[in-house]
């Protein structure tokens, strides 16, 4: 699926405004957020303190120092500037959500009497008045009346949709507009806790707290970091040993020995974590899911068990024609045009697959109720469960099965056997079947089937090859429900299901450890929701559901689900992805610096200096070129993700490794040469 | 390397593959408190031990309360030893009539720290030390004790990973005590007849004096040599009853007796990853432990063996062709010697029947980084285990989010309170090796004898007998070697000190207060600092609820995981070390391929 709101990575105003942002995370307490950006900060400052002492001093190599400096502060604004421009984008579309807030009065309904208010000044539980042209000046539900609605403002949807008092569609939300009617409102939030204000808040990621696996990995990041810094630490009386012994060399100096440390310690993972991490929540946000934490996204890449509701997400939710079965002696073409004139009065979207069947596969040519003069049309009713039409003494009906029988014997035909086991058979495969009789004589059954979305086997392959299970849940009877199971391709299916049942078999697979992952809409949907792991509530669905999941499709597609679970597993590969590299490339950073460091103590150490570097310089500096640079060049995948394909977890993991782990170890060693030799070139180094 | 020796090399792979089963399945057994054939024999006397020190077999330890055992256990046994070290004098069994003037207190705080945390690092010439009571009381119980901790240890890591919803993770006093019945003594007992009736000397008496053919007089050590011997390699101890350690005849009179004797070293370490794949109910995950334990050992051989067959272009260009058999026992010859050398730093062992100072320098930078691994390649028995099951968790966590998942090693996820105990451990080992030998390598002390500062760095004369204390002064004077070759042996001691190796890379003196200090201090952060962080992880993971496998979870019993763990053992153990390494053994073969020695 193509995400929606998509503005290009690199779009001009968010670079601009990121460039100006990365400035101001120089500030120290932003930067001592992250512990492996505050090393490099620290060093920053120490080498430039370092360089104007030489500069000044007119002792050692200012030029050098300078440019080892140079390249930290741009280390540290590299990944500065990584979290700006993930976080650009939520900026962006937060200012066009406080647009939607503009809404300044409210028609506040007390005891009856309408009175003026500031949408600020409404509180929980009062009562609004909205009417064609009016913006909707909170959350609430309807309590009276049908209105469209255009949230457009929210969902970027701009069909508007109906709410309405009663039922599972009568929430609302502050800042969309009555398009037609009166509604009269109950507001359910006070200002400053609105769904708007969650929302801007979401995806401005002011509320963001680092996810139970960030964190994780801060602290792998931190530990190596402390290695690192004793690694480098404890070089300095080693080195001193050395020169002693051999009788030559110096010292390293202190700006080579704070570019080796922040050449091997994780800056790479380390400078674009956060940036992974609030793409990734952007990156829910373009799919237009409203996740209400990080945790979620996160959850969502871990989940076992995927709970779908058959109509709607698995199967179309109509029922569609498709076969004619006819009693013997009855011929196709009798039966379909039977089935064809009951249906002319049939409005319903099955009636009219009918009609579709009847000219697409039985080749009848196309008909309405006006190419049949002085007709009785009969509609279909709940109580007579049947729809036809009476002309010319001819009589024609469609039904349910006991209906048509019922029929058929009051004007003293007979139903033939054929047609129970007609109409058994289809109820075994899962569909409904329909009769069809004219006059005395029952025609057929009309198989209606439960139609399979397109695809959607495809998708539970997939899932299945991640590792997921997924459980149908439906009301139809089981025998209907293993039919549709089986076609569908899921694994498991609940049929009969009662909220109860929903809720029992949540329970049951994270008994089992399992992780949890379902979509609803209803009321009676939120306690399941609740529970679950990961709870996605349609836009469309009732408050109570929208404030038990811990995610919001404001498309209300319950199949988005599939593409959250994507995205979670994305974000994770891609922290995995970036740490793997970050680490491998400390091997060629290593032989950059090593042998530079030491040669004039051990002139034999050159030899570890395979890749022909120039000098010890210029082998510095440009290990410590390519580290600010690697950050910069992988920005992209940073806020793209590492893209997620269904695969079994063990092919994952060695294209994963083959691509980061053995291109880690490979990559800087040619990029570390090209520097090397422009370095010389340009007469840097 | 010659067709013998690769042949001698791939038996002893395949008698230790062929005993991992077996042995495993009844270690498992054995920890899980079921029947096994000794039980009809030793259950009786078990329940004795249990009643006499009011144990309740059943009483089921908090990680806490388990930590809290295994140190006091340890510290009433380090105190023991000091103090009948420090008294040897006045207690039996000592008919050289050694006393507390050969056991100063420097040197018994560095030994009963040494024998308490597995690592039999010996500062001192036992021979010229030790009473026959030191050596089978206050150091030989070590043996078993220190090896009964390591291997309840591993266990309760294991219990951890294996239990699900659990508070508790075993008991201490249980796990320690099935140790030694069932597994230590059965096989020692064995083990030492062997040795017996290989000629290993096992008796009390003194020293004898004989007249060689040559007329001179010679003194011959005698003592229990056999039973501790056996506990020694079993147990991956590695104190030698003699200075000269497995080198000697009388430790390891045979070919047959060097053999079993490296068989016995990696024999547990082995099998208990079966028996981790036993109890964790999956045998295919052990094997993938003992698969990334045995990748690294035998690429260790390899280099090794390689090395020191190809010898020394120094040596060759005086005329003298072959291998390098400087400091090896013309007994065991060049690929018995290189093997022994991987074995005993692979496991935590430290017994040795060759010099590995006197390795080439690529030969003796595979001991130093075996050791420098964190001691995980089949590692010390029961350290080797948690040892390997720390990188385990930590190859799971960096490999495992490229899969998509929260990293789940064996059904339990891996979480931020995991990682910062495993970044503990491996930081706690980093600092103690980079920190004490970057001080040892630059600790500027006086020569002159009548200051305080003098006496840190001070050799007594007891020691070997010699006439007069030297004062050495810079920390850096105690080594026999000048330059790189001198970095490395100062880069050794800390090593085998804080890897609980005991191995010596010789050539330092560090019978002085300052090593026998520092040694000691390092030995038991490299012990203790390492097992609470991983008792605190097999508590936390113990009360994680199980989370089936699918396909879409890192398989962790596949030929990828080996790979992924053998790269994060070697990339944590070269990334960290490989600043100083290049000064040490790297610098020094180049050095040496130019013609410089040390």
């Amino acid at each position: 699926m193509k995400p929606k709101n998509s503005v290009s990575l690199f779009d001009g105003p968010i670079v601009r405004r990121a460039l100006s942002d990365a400035l101001k995370k120089l500030d120290p307490r932003a930067v001592a957020k992250n512990p492996v950006m505050f090393v490099v900060y620290v060093g920053s400052i120490v080498t430039t303190y370092l360089f104007l002492k030489d500069l000044f001093g007119q002792m050692g190599n200012a030029l050098f120092t300078g440019q080892i400096s140079l390249w930290l502060w741009f280390t540290v604004l590299f990944a500065n500037f990584a979290e700006a421009i993930a976080e650009g984008r939520g900026k962006a579309q937060a200012d066009t959500l406080r647009k939607a807030k503009t809404q300044s009065n409210a028609r506040r309904l007390i005891s009856g009497t309408e009175e003026v208010v500031a949408a600020s000044e409404l509180r929980k539980g009062d009562l609004v008045v909205c009417e064609a042209g009016d913006g909707i000046p909170g959350d609430g539900e309807v309590i009276e009346g049908v209105a469209a609605v255009d949230e457009s403002a929210i969902t970027g949807e701009s069909a508007p949709v109906i709410r309405e008092s009663g039922g599972d569609r009568s929430a609302v939300t502050g800042g969309t507009k009555v398009l037609s009617d009166r509604i009269v409102i109950r507001i359910t939030q006070n200002p400053g806790e609105s769904f708007l204000d969650r929302m801007i808040a979401l995806v401005e990621g002011a509320q963001r707290q680092k996810t139970p696996n960030e964190i994780a990995l801060s602290i792998l990041l931190s530990g190596l970091t402390i290695v690192f810094l004793l690694a480098v630490v404890t070089l300095l009386p080693f080195a001193n040993y050395s020169i002693r012994s051999a009788g030559q060399g110096a010292v390293p100096t202190i700006p080579v020995l704070v570019a080796l440390l922040v050449c091997l310690i994780p800056t790479t993972i380390g400078g674009l974590l956060s940036a992974i991490g609030i793409a990734g929540m952007d990156r829910v946000m373009q799919h237009n899911v409203l996740a209400m934490s990080g945790k979620a996204v996160e959850a969502a890449g871990d989940i076992n068990t995927l709970l779908l509701d058959k109509t709607g997400t698995i199967t179309y939710g109509n029922r569609q024609a498709a076969e004619f079965a006819p009693m013997p002696g009855v011929s196709d073409r009798e039966i379909a045009e039977a089935a064809q004139l009951s249906s002319l009065a049939d409005e319903t979207p099955e009636g009219r697959s009918i009609l579709v069947l009847a000219k697409e596969k039985y080749g009848l040519s196309e008909r309405d109720q006006s190419s049949i003069s002085g007709a009785d049309w009969i509609e279909f009713t709940a109580q007579t469960r049947m729809s036809g039409v009476d002309f010319s003494g001819q009589s024609v009906r469609k039904g349910a099965g006991d209906s048509v029988k019922k029929w058929v014997e009051s004007h003293g035909g007979s139903v033939p056997p054929e047609f129970d086991a007609q109409v058994t058979r289809i109820s075994q495969i899962g569909g409904t079947p329909l009769g069809v009789a004219s006059g005395d004589r029952i025609l057929g059954v009309i198989y209606l089937k439960d139609v399979v979305k397109t695809g959607m086997k495809e998708r539970f392959d997939a899932l299945r090859a991640m590792g997921i299970r997924t459980v149908m849940i439906t009301g139809d009877n089981p025998l209907t429900a293993k039919s549709i199971a089986g076609e569908a391709g899921v694994d498991d299916f609940l049929a009969q299901a009662t909220p109860e049942d929903k809720m029992q078999l949540i329970k049951k697979e994270q008994a089992d450890g399992k992780l949890v992952a379902m979509t609803g809409d209803g009321t009676n949907d939120a306690p399941a929701l609740a529970q679950a792991d990961v709870g996605v509530a349609m836009n469309t669905g009732t408050q109570a559901a929208k404030e038990a999941g811990n995610m919001v499709d404001l498309d209300s597609n319950p199949t988005k689900l599939i593409e959250v679970v994507e995205i979670g597993k994305g974000l994770l590969m891609t922290r995995g992805a970036l740490t793997t590299f970050s680490i491998a490339n400390d091997v060629a950073k290593y032989f950059a610096i090593i042998p530079a460091m030491f040669v004039a103590t051990f002139p034999q150490l050159q030899k570890l200096n395979f890749i022909g570097l120039s000098n010890a310089q210029s082998a510095i500096l440009s290990a410590v070129i390519f580290n600010a640079l690697i950050i910069v060049a992988l920005i992209p995948l940073a806020l793209k993700g590492v893209p997620y394909k269904p695969m079994s977890a063990a092919k994952t993991l060695r294209r994963n490794l083959l691509i980061y782990g053995v291109g880690g170890l490979i990559v800087p060693f040619p990029c570390i040469w090209v520097l090397d030799k422009m370095l010389v070139l340009l007469h840097l180094a | 390397m010659t067709p013998n020796g690769l042949f001698q090399i791939a038996l002893f792979c395949a008698v230790l593959l062929l005993s991992v089963k077996p042995l495993g399945a009844y270690m498992a057994r054995v920890f899980e408190g079921e029947r096994t054939l000794l039980s009809p024999a030793l259950s009786p006397l078990e329940n004795g031990l249990y009643k006499l020190f009011g144990v309740s077999k059943d009483d089921d330890q908090t990680w806490v309360q388990y930590a809290f055992s295994l140190l006091a256990f340890s510290l009433v046994g380090l105190l023991l030893t000091y103090v009948f070290l420090r008294l040897q004098g006045m207690l039996p069994f000592n008919p050289q009539g050694y006393g507390a003037r050969q056991m100063p207190a420097d040197l018994a705080f560095n030994t009963s720290a040494s024998f308490t945390t597995n690592t039999n690092w010996q500062s001192y010439a036992p021979d010229y030390t030790l009473s026959y009571f030191s050596n089978m009381v206050a150091l030989a119980i070590h043996n078993w004790m220190s090896a009964a901790a390591g291997m309840a240890v591993a266990i309760a890591l294991v219990r951890g990973i294996a239990r699900r919803n659990a508070n508790g993770i075993g008991n201490f006093w249980v796990d320690a005590t099935r140790s030694i019945l069932y597994i230590l003594a059965p096989i020692c007992l064995v083990y030492a007849l062997f040795l017996v009736a290989q000629g290993v000397p096992q008796n009390f008496s003194a020293y004898t004096q004989v007249t060689t053919l040559e007329g001179t007089k010679q003194t011959l050590a005698q003592g229990p040599v056999a039973s501790q011997e056996a506990i020694k390699m079993l147990g991956t101890n590695g104190g030698g009853f003699f200075n000269a350690n497995s080198a000697h005849p009388f430790e390891n009179p045979t070919p047959l007796t060097n053999l079993i004797q490296m068989l016995s070293i990696f024999l547990i370490p082995a099998a208990l990853t079966y028996t981790f794949g036993k109890m964790v109910g999956n045998t295919k995950q052990g094997w993938a432990l003992l698969g990334a334990m045995f990748a690294l050992f035998i690429i260790g051989a390899g280099v090794c063996y390689n090395a020191e067959a190809a010898g020394n272009p120094l040596v060759h260009a005086l005329g003298v062709p072959g291998g390098n058999m400087e400091g090896k026992e013309t007994r065991f010859g060049i690929a018995n010697s290189a093997l022994f050398a991987v074995v005993t730093t692979d496991a935590s062992c430290g017994a040795v029947n060759a010099m590995h100072d006197s390795f080439t320098p690529i030969g003796g930078l595979v001991p130093l980084l075996n050791i420098l691994s964190g001691e995980c390649i089949f590692g010390g028995v029961g350290a080797g285990l948690y040892g390997m099951l720390m990188f385990a968790i930590l190859a799971v966590f960096i490999a495992g989010l490229m899969v998509g998942r929260t990293p789940e090693y064996i059904g339990k996820k891996i979480e931020g309170y995991e990682v910062k105990m495993a970044m503990l451990a491996v930081l706690v080992l980093a600092a103690s090796i980079l920190g004490f030998a970057a001080l040892g390598a630059n600790g500027n002390l006086p020569t002159d004898g009548k200051t305080t500062l003098a006496a840190l760095n001070q050799f007594p004369a007891t020691a070997y007998g010699s006439a007069s204390d030297t004062f050495y002064g810079a920390t850096y004077n105690n080594i026999n070697n000048s330059g790189p070759h001198g970095l490395s042996e100062i880069l050794y001691a800390f090593t085998s000190a804080t890897g609980n190796n005991g191995s010596a890379f010789a050539g330092i003196t560090a019978n002085t207060p300052f090593y026998n200090v520092t040694l000691g201090l390092a030995m038991l952060v490299g012990r203790f600092l390492m097992i609470i962080p991983l008792l605190a992880i097999a508590g936390s993971l113990a009360k994680k609820k199980y989370t089936p496998s699918n396909k879409g979870t890192f398989p962790t019993d596949s030929g990828t995981f080996v790979a992924v763990l053998c790269g994060t053992i070697v990339i944590v153990g070269a990334l960290t070390y490989f600043p100083v390494l290049a000064l040490g053994p790297v610098v020094e073969h180049y050095l040496m391929n130019a013609g410089k020695t040390f």
